[in-house]
């Protein structure tokens, strides 16, 4: 393979990585941002791929064509299957008032072994099969630029365009609209935002469920490049994500960064087989199945000095409370 | 109010009382997928999992067993909780504690009996710390949050522990790691004489002792000692407790050390149990570690409650393998215990309601002593 071609196949790769990682942890940034801290990211990627995944499965079963079209219905499923799952998170956390990481736990827990009881039950066995046609061989017009045609609009998937759109969207609507300056408030200082008329549990709400939804999404958009089956987990991306949205602290464009940093590192801890000069290294595959972790630790030690996190996170809201 | 006065004017109660509730809403709940998943099989699956764990002595055995890994995972969370940190890095710190003390279990052979397994033990508690002190450096030193750094340090470990086994100590048949000597093997102090169903004895061994001791250790540690008064401290509020004095850098470091060491003994209690079960080369980070999270929440972080909740929750595993035999998935107890847990968060909740409730009963007998002594008085 050539320098020019690996490289084309590592950014087209990459983006397998990275844009789930971007979606969940823009998800995680709403929750966060609104003051509620969603380690459930997890759970949720998991049933928002499940209930994805098992719709795909049952269209094709019918022998129907599926296209762009399914992919997007698909999605949608996993959103709302996301921002039902993360309705429970926000009642234990805003009305109940409830410590954050117990409810994210139990979703986490819960995930997993309700999309296994349920497959058995309706497909028989565990593994929800799905064929993958949604990969796009050229993108109109785009797909022939030079260099950046085959690197971003070759070989790729609705979903990339998707993620980077949701990136776009995200950024707007937390810092140029009136509802992101409310929400972010929140997450800052909930009783003063209080104190000038803005509802804080429904804004928390509010973040909640976008996460939920980014969350679903995310998990559907992790699965169909990188897998023929869903197996009732998303090799722990949940948490990686969270690890990408404290990486990014807590801003859009970092988050960005930090998931196209991790996605890279992940892409060549993948494909360094089809590189002669690390494969004469001969190095066992685990070192450098650690590569992405160790980089990120790394690049952290001289990034995080000061944490961005926002300040009123993970601590219940209570109006009686001053 | 005395303190220690009527029941339900405890906290301790109230609290127990909330634990309660959530297990009862859980296990309805379990009844309701049992009902709809298979209408005639569901009572006796119910059973199964509520008696499942008590119905012979071996079972009565297998939970302390399956108990024993998830106390310890549970007690390093729990640990790190009360200092304000969340070690949702115990995965990492147990797979790297169970190969260290594999790697002594197999190859420091000749070593008297007693002190090697001691050894294996020490070795899993050493390389645990190491592993749990990364984070806690780099939360320390670098300002880095401890979760991003235990996520990343879950995932370092499990590659670190899948190279050393392949390169050290590797069963390739099996792709596990070889089982430890019989002298690194725990000793059954008499278990497997007591936990015996029809000749079969059961896995549990001297490790559950030890995790009990260590629970014990940990509430005395944690409640009893000038550290564990400075790591409190801490936990509830660091620029506080700088400004008492208390060396607030060291005391994280410590807290996370203490965490990691847990863990890793925890790992050298379950694979130096001779029940055959090698480390298994895979590309998963290790259940038990995560699976310490919910058994330190559900004992809102109390080392005594973790013992009980990791024994109960390992009481539920048991249930779930009897209910099996019905043709029921075991997933079905895991979805069990996540309700559970859901619902333990409204502790807070179930504690107030209660007392209000208590409140009110207790007011209105007031107020109708009150009116019957104004009717004597007439």
């Amino acid at each position: 393979m050539s320098t020019m071609n690996l490289i084309i196949f590592i950014v087209q790769q990459m983006m397998n990585f990275s844009v789930p990682l971007l979606i969940v942890a823009l998800g995680g940034l709403f929750a966060e941002r609104s003051g509620i801290v969603n380690i459930a990211l997890d759970g949720t990627m998991i049933l928002g791929a499940f209930t994805g995944i098992m719709f795909l499965h049952m269209v094709q079963a019918t022998g129907a064509e599926t296209g762009q079209f399914t992919l997007l219905a698909a999605l949608l499923i996993s959103a709302v299957t996301g921002v039902i799952v993360s309705l429970f998170h926000a009642y234990a956390s805003v009305n109940m008032k409830a410590d954050q990481t117990i409810s994210g736990t139990a979703i986490n827990m819960f995930a997993p072994a309700v999309s296994i009881f349920v497959a058995r039950l309706v497909v028989g066995v565990q593994q929800v099969t799905f064929s993958n046609r949604f990969i796009i061989d050229s993108v109109p017009v785009l797909g022939k630029i030079p260099l950046i045609g085959p690197m971003l609009f070759q070989r790729s998937y609705l979903t990339t365009y998707i993620g980077f759109a949701i990136l776009v969207v995200s950024a707007v609507v937390l810092y140029k609209t009136r509802f992101g300056l409310r929400l972010r408030s929140c997450g800052e200082h909930p009783q003063a935002a209080d104190s000038v008329g803005i509802n804080v549990y429904k804004m928390r709400y509010a973040g909640t469920l976008i996460s939920g939804a980014l969350a679903g999404i995310g998990g559907l958009v992790f699965i169909i490049p990188t897998s023929v089956n869903f197996d009732a987990n998303v090799s722990g991306y949940g948490f990686l994500a969270i690890a990408v949205l404290i990486f990014g602290q807590w801003k859009p464009g970092r988050i960005l960064f930090a998931s196209l940093f991790f996605g890279l590192m992940k892409t060549i801890s993948a494909v360094y087989t089809s590189v002669p000069f690390l494969m004469s290294l001969s190095i066992p595959s685990d070192v450098y199945k650690m590569f992405p972790y160790i980089a990120t630790l790394i690049v952290l030690v001289f990034t995080a000095r000061n944490s961005q996190a926002p300040r009123a996170e993970g601590i219940p809201y209570d109006k009686g409370e001053r | 109010m005395k303190g220690k006065g009527n029941f339900i004017e405890r906290q301790g109660f109230r609290s127990a009382l909330a634990s309660i509730i959530a297990i009862a809403i859980g296990m309805v709940a379990g009844l309701i997928i049992l009902l709809i998943s298979n209408p005639a099989k569901a009572l006796p699956g119910f059973v199964a999992i509520a008696t499942g764990g008590l119905s012979n002595m071996k079972y009565m055995g297998q939970v302390l067993y399956y108990a024993t890994p998830i106390i310890m995972t549970g007690l390093s969370v729990a640990f790190a909780k009360k200092t304000g940190l969340f070690n949702i890095g115990a995965s990492g710190q147990y797979m790297m504690g169970a190969f260290a003390a594999v790697y002594v279990g197999v190859k420091f052979t000749g070593v008297p009996a007693g002190l090697h397994c001691l050894l294996a033990i020490l070795a899993a508690a050493v390389v645990g710390a190491v592993w749990g002190s990364v984070p806690g450096i780099l939360k320390a030193y670098c300002n880095i949050n401890e979760v991003i750094a235990c996520i990343m340090m879950n995932y370092i470990g499990m590659s670190t522990c899948n190279l050393c086994v392949q390169q050290l100590i590797f069963d390739r048949k099996k792709n596990q790691s070889l089982q430890p000597v019989a002298s690194a093997i725990l000793p059954k102090l008499g278990f497997d004489k007591i936990f015996v169903d029809g000749g079969a004895p059961s896995s549990v061994n001297a490790g559950f002792v030890i995790a009990v001791l260590l629970g014990i250790l940990v509430w005395v540690i944690l409640e009893k000692t000038k550290l564990g008064f400075e790591l409190k401290a801490c936990g509830y509020n660091r620029d506080a407790s700088k400004y008492g004095g208390i060396n607030d850098k060291k005391n994280i470091l410590l807290a996370m050390v203490i965490s990691g060491s847990l863990a890793g003994i925890g790992g050298a209690l379950y694979y130096l149990s001779g029940a055959g079960s090698g480390i298994p080369v895979q590309e998963v980070v290790a259940a038990e570690g995560f699976n310490g999270i919910p058994v330190a929440l559900l004992g809102m972080s109390n080392p005594i409650a973790v013992i009980f909740t990791g024994t109960f929750m390992a009481y539920l595993t048991q249930g779930g393998l009897s209910m099996q035999s019905y043709g029921f998935p075991t997933q079905i107890v895991d979805i069990m215990s996540s309700v559970i847990i859901y619902f333990s968060a409204f502790a807070l909740f179930f504690s107030q309601t209660i007392e209000k409730l208590y409140k009110r009963s207790k007011a209105k007998r007031a107020a109708a002593a009150q009116t019957g002594k104004g009717g004597d008085g007439k």
